[in-house]
């Protein structure tokens, strides 16, 4: 097992580093959000509260629904429940590469912080997953969501749509950073993609699959797909460990 | 007050989820199955959540489309986070100035 000793303030920085394109796209983002919690009845400090916690777009999103259509606490449970189980499969994929010999505290810890692309840079990086790394990342992430959120609440439409409209790619350009280089050095990764690409944007067209919710889609996909890849293309322990991406 | 049991428990299952499952897998999973599985989750998802959702994402689509094809020849030739992130902004911008 290959095992790049680094120390923590390093990792730190990387990650911090690393957390710099994350926030920006947050910010842009989170500034959608905090008109929609506005909308739900949320004071900005209650929106920069739920954001702090919660880290989740597509989720506070449904969540800020259900508030404001004061739907229930329990509704509220079964729709974050739907609208973030993806975060089941990343949570799973990353405990296989936790540092056996680790502190159990960061397991904890780093799940307060499994978004979409926080999940993303960890797990690209080779050999056990660096909760240091992750940590910093965090650190500059996380506040810009809230931040982000709780001005979009205040502010509203402040934010010249150009801005936003540039902004909100950033996120899929690091998506892009992460999938691609695999892709072109593994021939499976490569048709994954490809395949995860046209089967994604049939379901966003498709009749009744294209009413189900982003968060759902993305669930059913990657079950299916990733089934389908482990059936045919299953990978040892070794490959499974020591590839995936350098892009981080 | 009511806003608050909302949020704690959006919080508490939002927390639950992502928790769960890294603190109660505790050993390396066996099934090779299983084990190719979570391998291939994080490709799987990345892919399904950037395309066709990229597209949508800008005031005009072609714009969207751009930074897709931008963001994916800069990743090809192994540029970092941070530049293919920028690059897929100032593409939609760029483009913008002209579509919008």
């Amino acid at each position: 097992m290959r095992q790049t000793k680094t120390s923590i303030p390093s990792s730190l920085a990387r990650g911090a580093r690393n957390g710099v394109p994350i926030g920006m796209g947050y910010f842009a983002v989170a500034f959608a959000l905090g008109i929609q919690a506005k909308a739900a009845g949320l004071t900005p400090f209650q929106s920069f509260l739920a954001s702090l916690l919660c880290d989740a777009s597509a989720g506070e999103y449904a969540g800020f629904g259900v508030i404001r259509a004061d739907s229930g606490l329990w509704m509220m449970a079964v729709i974050t429940f739907v609208a973030n189980a993806r975060y089941l499969l990343m949570s799973a994929a990353m405990s296989q590469r936790m540092d056996p010999a680790g502190k159990t505290i960061h397991r904890f810890a780093m799940s307060m912080y499994i978004t979409d692309e926080i999940f993303a840079i960890t797990i690209a990086r080779p050999g056990y997953l660096d909760p240091w790394y992750l940590y910093g990342a965090a650190m500059v992430a996380s506040p810009c969501w809230a931040a982000g959120t709780a001005l979009g609440c205040v502010a509203g439409n402040v934010m010249p749509a150009r801005a936003v409209s540039a902004l909100s790619v950033a996120l899929f350009g690091m998506f892009l950073a992460i999938i691609i280089p695999p892709a072109r050095k593994d021939r499976v990764i490569g048709a994954l993609v490809a395949v995860c690409f046209a089967a994604s944007f049939a379901m966003s067209r498709l009749p009744v699959v294209s009413g189900l919710s982003e968060g759902t889609r993305t669930i059913l996909l990657t079950v299916v797909i990733a089934s389908a890849a482990a059936a045919l293309f299953p990978r040892t322990r070794r490959g499974a460990r020591e590839e995936g991406g350098e892009a981080a | 007050m009511r806003n608050y049991a909302y949020i704690l428990v959006m919080f508490a299952v939002i927390y639950a989820i992502r928790a769960l499952p890294m603190t109660l897998i505790r050993r390396p999973i066996k099934s090779p199955f299983l084990q190719s599985f979570l391998f291939y989750v994080p490709y799987v998802t990345l892919a399904v959540m950037t395309f066709p959702a990229i597209v949508n994402a800008t005031q005009h689509p072609l714009a969207g489309v751009l930074a897709l094809v931008v963001g994916v020849v800069a990743a090809w030739f192994g540029l970092g986070l941070m530049p293919v992130a920028v690059l897929c902004c100032a593409a939609v911008f760029l483009s913008e100035l002209l579509l919008v």
